[in-house]
Protein backbone atom coordinates (compact mmCIF):
# COMPACT_ATOMS: atom_id res chain seq x y z
CA UNK A 1 0.00 0.00 0.00
CA UNK A 2 0.95 3.20 -0.78
CA UNK A 3 2.29 5.24 2.36
CA UNK A 4 0.19 8.43 3.16
CA UNK A 5 2.51 10.86 2.91
CA UNK A 6 3.44 10.36 -0.92
CA UNK A 7 -0.57 11.22 -1.21
CA UNK A 8 0.53 14.54 1.07
CA UNK A 9 3.48 15.44 -1.27
CA UNK A 10 1.24 14.70 -3.80
CA UNK A 11 -1.39 17.04 -2.74
CA UNK A 12 1.29 20.13 -1.64
CA UNK A 13 2.89 19.98 -4.93
CA UNK A 14 -0.60 20.69 -6.48
CA UNK A 15 -1.32 23.19 -4.26
CA UNK A 16 2.21 25.19 -4.75
CA UNK A 17 1.09 25.00 -8.63
CA UNK A 18 -1.92 26.34 -7.92
CA UNK A 19 -0.89 28.67 -5.20
CA UNK A 20 1.79 30.13 -8.07
CA UNK A 21 -0.76 30.44 -10.35
CA UNK A 22 -2.81 32.32 -8.97
CA UNK A 23 0.03 34.58 -7.90
CA UNK A 24 1.99 35.39 -11.22
CA UNK A 25 -0.83 34.83 -14.10
CA UNK A 26 -2.43 38.01 -15.41
CA UNK A 27 -5.64 36.63 -16.69
CA UNK A 28 -8.38 36.40 -14.34
CA UNK A 29 -9.95 33.27 -15.44
CA UNK A 30 -5.88 31.43 -15.22
CA UNK A 31 -6.03 33.07 -11.80
CA UNK A 32 -9.58 31.22 -10.95
CA UNK A 33 -8.05 28.18 -12.52
CA UNK A 34 -5.32 28.22 -9.82
CA UNK A 35 -8.10 28.34 -7.24
CA UNK A 36 -9.61 25.66 -8.71
CA UNK A 37 -6.29 23.53 -8.51
CA UNK A 38 -5.55 24.30 -4.66
CA UNK A 39 -8.74 23.71 -4.10
CA UNK A 40 -8.34 19.81 -5.39
CA UNK A 41 -4.91 19.53 -3.80
CA UNK A 42 -6.87 20.03 0.00
CA UNK A 43 -9.65 17.31 -1.37
CA UNK A 44 -6.45 14.85 -2.13
CA UNK A 45 -5.56 15.17 1.43
CA UNK A 46 -9.24 15.38 3.05
CA UNK A 47 -9.59 12.26 1.20
CA UNK A 48 -6.60 10.85 1.79
CA UNK A 49 -6.51 11.10 5.75
CA UNK A 50 -10.34 9.38 5.45
CA UNK A 51 -8.63 5.98 4.39
CA UNK A 52 -5.64 6.31 6.21
CA UNK A 53 -7.30 7.18 9.49
CA UNK A 54 -10.35 5.73 11.24
CA UNK A 55 -12.74 4.27 8.46
CA UNK A 56 -15.55 4.42 11.32
CA UNK A 57 -15.71 8.03 10.58
CA UNK A 58 -16.91 8.85 7.32
CA UNK A 59 -16.17 12.74 7.54
CA UNK A 60 -13.47 12.77 5.13
CA UNK A 61 -15.49 11.90 2.58
CA UNK A 62 -18.31 14.41 3.84
CA UNK A 63 -16.06 17.58 3.84
CA UNK A 64 -14.62 17.14 0.12
CA UNK A 65 -18.33 16.72 -0.94
CA UNK A 66 -18.75 19.91 1.18
CA UNK A 67 -15.73 21.54 -0.83
CA UNK A 68 -17.25 20.56 -4.42
CA UNK A 69 -20.37 22.71 -3.59
CA UNK A 70 -17.97 25.86 -2.11
CA UNK A 71 -16.02 25.44 -5.49
CA UNK A 72 -18.75 25.33 -7.67
CA UNK A 73 -19.96 28.25 -5.87
CA UNK A 74 -17.06 30.49 -6.17
CA UNK A 75 -16.77 29.48 -9.75
CA UNK A 76 -20.43 30.93 -10.01
CA UNK A 77 -19.80 33.99 -8.65
CA UNK A 78 -16.02 34.54 -9.78
CA UNK A 79 -16.74 34.22 -13.39
CA UNK A 80 -19.96 36.26 -13.03
CA UNK A 81 -17.56 39.08 -11.69
CA UNK A 82 -15.08 38.41 -14.74
CA UNK A 83 -17.87 39.21 -17.09
CA UNK A 84 -19.26 41.97 -15.40
CA UNK A 85 -15.99 43.84 -15.04
CA UNK A 86 -15.12 43.00 -18.96
CA UNK A 87 -18.63 44.62 -19.58
CA UNK A 88 -17.49 47.70 -17.71
CA UNK A 89 -13.86 47.53 -18.31
CA UNK A 90 -12.99 46.01 -21.46
CA UNK A 91 -10.47 43.97 -20.31
CA UNK A 92 -9.72 40.13 -18.05
CA UNK A 93 -5.95 41.15 -17.10
CA UNK A 94 -6.03 41.65 -13.63
CA UNK A 95 -3.17 44.39 -13.64
CA UNK A 96 -5.53 46.95 -15.25
CA UNK A 97 -8.02 46.57 -13.40
CA UNK A 98 -6.34 49.37 -10.50
CA UNK A 99 -9.81 51.64 -9.96
CA UNK A 100 -9.33 50.92 -6.44
CA UNK A 101 -5.59 51.38 -6.11
CA UNK A 102 -4.14 54.20 -3.90
CA UNK B 1 0.63 -4.02 -4.13
CA UNK B 2 3.44 -2.76 -6.57
CA UNK B 3 0.62 -2.28 -9.01
CA UNK B 4 -0.82 0.51 -6.78
CA UNK B 5 2.25 1.83 -6.31
CA UNK B 6 3.21 1.75 -10.17
CA UNK B 7 -0.52 3.49 -10.76
CA UNK B 8 0.28 5.70 -8.02
CA UNK B 9 3.36 7.46 -9.43
CA UNK B 10 2.44 7.32 -12.98
CA UNK B 11 -0.72 9.21 -11.91
CA UNK B 12 1.31 11.81 -10.10
CA UNK B 13 3.56 12.36 -13.05
CA UNK B 14 0.79 13.16 -15.04
CA UNK B 15 -0.85 15.25 -12.46
CA UNK B 16 1.97 17.30 -11.91
CA UNK B 17 2.79 17.51 -15.53
CA UNK B 18 -1.02 19.08 -16.60
CA UNK B 19 -0.95 21.38 -13.58
CA UNK B 20 2.65 22.41 -15.10
CA UNK B 21 1.29 22.60 -18.33
CA UNK B 22 -1.89 24.56 -17.02
CA UNK B 23 0.52 26.81 -15.41
CA UNK B 24 2.93 27.74 -18.72
CA UNK B 25 0.16 27.14 -21.69
CA UNK B 26 -0.32 30.91 -22.68
CA UNK B 27 -3.62 30.20 -24.07
CA UNK B 28 -6.49 30.40 -21.63
CA UNK B 29 -8.10 27.39 -23.50
CA UNK B 30 -5.24 24.73 -23.62
CA UNK B 31 -4.87 26.27 -19.54
CA UNK B 32 -8.62 25.07 -18.70
CA UNK B 33 -8.07 21.74 -21.20
CA UNK B 34 -5.02 21.02 -19.50
CA UNK B 35 -6.68 21.05 -16.29
CA UNK B 36 -9.55 18.87 -17.70
CA UNK B 37 -7.00 16.26 -17.46
CA UNK B 38 -5.56 16.85 -14.01
CA UNK B 39 -9.22 16.36 -12.25
CA UNK B 40 -9.40 13.19 -14.13
CA UNK B 41 -6.09 11.80 -12.59
CA UNK B 42 -7.04 12.99 -9.37
CA UNK B 43 -10.54 11.11 -9.84
CA UNK B 44 -8.20 8.21 -10.16
CA UNK B 45 -6.72 8.82 -6.81
CA UNK B 46 -9.83 8.96 -5.51
CA UNK B 47 -10.32 5.50 -6.83
CA UNK B 48 -7.19 4.20 -5.94
CA UNK B 49 -7.89 5.61 -2.39
CA UNK B 50 -11.17 3.59 -2.30
CA UNK B 51 -13.88 6.54 -2.95
CA UNK B 52 -15.74 6.01 -5.72
CA UNK B 53 -18.38 8.35 -5.33
CA UNK B 54 -16.05 11.25 -4.90
CA UNK B 55 -14.41 10.09 -8.32
CA UNK B 56 -17.55 10.00 -10.07
CA UNK B 57 -18.53 13.42 -8.42
CA UNK B 58 -14.86 15.00 -9.36
CA UNK B 59 -15.68 13.73 -13.09
CA UNK B 60 -19.27 15.07 -13.35
CA UNK B 61 -18.90 19.02 -11.06
CA UNK B 62 -15.35 19.36 -11.55
CA UNK B 63 -14.26 18.13 -14.91
CA UNK B 64 -17.73 18.21 -16.73
CA UNK B 65 -19.66 21.39 -15.16
CA UNK B 66 -16.85 23.60 -13.86
CA UNK B 67 -14.97 23.38 -16.79
CA UNK B 68 -17.44 23.77 -19.13
CA UNK B 69 -18.45 26.94 -17.31
CA UNK B 70 -14.77 27.91 -17.90
CA UNK B 71 -14.25 27.30 -21.48
CA UNK B 72 -17.68 29.11 -21.87
CA UNK B 73 -16.65 32.52 -20.32
CA UNK B 74 -13.06 32.26 -22.11
CA UNK B 75 -14.70 31.73 -25.47
CA UNK B 76 -17.63 34.65 -24.81
CA UNK B 77 -15.34 36.99 -23.66
CA UNK B 78 -12.41 36.06 -25.94
CA UNK B 79 -10.24 36.37 -23.65
CA UNK B 80 -7.81 33.34 -25.22
CA UNK B 81 -4.52 35.28 -25.76
CA UNK B 82 -3.22 37.84 -23.52
CA UNK B 83 -0.17 40.08 -24.59
CA UNK B 84 2.50 39.36 -22.34
CA UNK B 85 3.11 42.55 -19.86
CA UNK B 86 6.71 43.51 -19.23
CA UNK B 87 8.07 42.49 -15.07
CA UNK B 88 9.56 44.38 -13.30
CA UNK B 89 13.59 43.75 -13.22
CA UNK B 90 14.05 42.99 -9.58
CA UNK B 91 10.87 40.62 -9.52
CA UNK B 92 12.44 37.77 -11.22
CA UNK B 93 15.85 36.88 -9.12
CA UNK B 94 13.88 37.53 -5.99
CA UNK B 95 11.10 35.39 -6.87
CA UNK B 96 13.65 32.51 -8.11
CA UNK B 97 15.42 32.83 -4.44
CA UNK B 98 12.51 32.81 -2.05
CA UNK B 99 11.06 29.90 -4.06
CA UNK B 100 14.90 28.05 -3.63
CA UNK B 101 14.73 29.10 -0.01
CA UNK B 102 11.06 27.39 0.20
CA UNK B 103 11.89 24.19 -2.06
CA UNK B 104 15.26 23.94 0.51
CA UNK B 105 12.88 24.11 3.30
CA UNK B 106 10.37 21.44 2.35
CA UNK B 107 13.43 18.80 1.06
CA UNK B 108 14.24 19.61 5.14
CA UNK B 109 10.93 18.98 6.34
CA UNK B 110 10.64 15.89 3.96
CA UNK B 111 14.61 14.16 4.32
CA UNK B 112 15.72 15.08 7.89
CA UNK B 113 12.76 15.39 10.02
CA UNK B 114 10.56 12.82 8.50
CA UNK B 115 10.54 8.92 10.19
CA UNK B 116 9.72 6.68 7.22
CA UNK B 117 9.98 3.56 9.39
CA UNK B 118 6.83 4.98 11.55
CA UNK B 119 4.85 5.78 7.90
CA UNK B 120 0.91 5.59 8.35
CA UNK B 121 -0.33 2.51 6.51
CA UNK B 122 -4.27 2.36 6.16
CA UNK B 123 -6.22 0.09 8.93
CA UNK B 124 -8.04 -2.19 6.39
CA UNK B 125 -6.93 -3.55 3.35
CA UNK B 126 -10.22 -3.23 1.14
CA UNK B 127 -12.89 -0.75 1.80
CA UNK B 128 -16.54 -2.37 1.30
CA UNK B 129 -17.74 0.36 -1.17
CA UNK B 130 -20.90 -0.04 -1.83
CA UNK B 131 -21.38 0.18 1.99
CA UNK B 132 -19.08 2.95 2.17
CA UNK B 133 -21.74 5.10 0.09
CA UNK B 134 -24.36 4.21 2.27
CA UNK B 135 -22.69 5.33 4.89
CA UNK B 136 -21.92 8.40 3.23
CA UNK B 137 -25.16 9.34 2.78
CA UNK B 138 -26.52 8.47 6.18
CA UNK B 139 -23.81 11.38 7.78
CA UNK B 140 -24.82 13.82 5.36
CA UNK B 141 -28.41 13.88 6.03
CA UNK B 142 -27.70 13.19 9.98
CA UNK B 143 -24.54 14.10 11.69
CA UNK B 144 -24.01 16.58 8.92
CA UNK B 145 -27.48 18.02 8.14
CA UNK B 146 -26.72 21.45 9.68
CA UNK B 147 -23.42 22.06 7.19
CA UNK B 148 -25.42 20.37 4.34
CA UNK B 149 -28.19 23.06 4.57
CA UNK B 150 -25.73 26.08 5.21
CA UNK B 151 -23.97 24.41 1.94
CA UNK B 152 -27.69 24.41 -0.06
CA UNK B 153 -27.99 28.40 1.32
CA UNK B 154 -24.05 29.19 -0.05
CA UNK B 155 -25.31 27.72 -3.50
CA UNK B 156 -28.57 29.86 -3.76
CA UNK B 157 -26.78 32.54 -2.75
CA UNK B 158 -24.18 32.28 -5.24
CA UNK B 159 -27.05 31.75 -7.74
CA UNK B 160 -28.52 34.75 -7.08
CA UNK B 161 -25.18 36.84 -6.87
CA UNK B 162 -24.11 35.68 -10.20
CA UNK B 163 -27.45 36.26 -11.66
CA UNK B 164 -27.22 39.86 -9.96
CA UNK B 165 -23.98 40.47 -11.56
CA UNK B 166 -24.23 39.51 -15.34
CA UNK B 167 -27.64 40.98 -15.68
CA UNK B 168 -27.69 44.33 -17.86
CA UNK B 169 -28.85 47.23 -15.26
CA UNK B 170 -31.52 49.72 -16.95
CA UNK B 171 -30.28 52.47 -18.34
CA UNK B 172 -26.91 50.56 -18.87
CA UNK B 173 -25.05 51.98 -22.74
CA UNK B 174 -24.44 49.00 -24.58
Amino acid sequence: MIPLSWYLILAAALFSVGLFGVLARKNAIAILLGVELMLNAVNINLVAFWRYGSLASIAGQVFAIIVFAVAAAEVAVGLGLVISVYRRRNTVVADELDLMKW
Amino acid sequence: MTVDLILFLILALVAVATAAGMLFSRNAVYSALFLVLNFASIAVFYLLLGAPFIAMAQITVYAGAIMVLFLFVIMLLGAEQLAPIKVLPWQRPLAIGLAAVLVAETAYLLILRAKPAADIIPPAETVNTLGELQRLGMALFNQYLLPFEVTSILLLVAMVGAIVLTKREKGERE
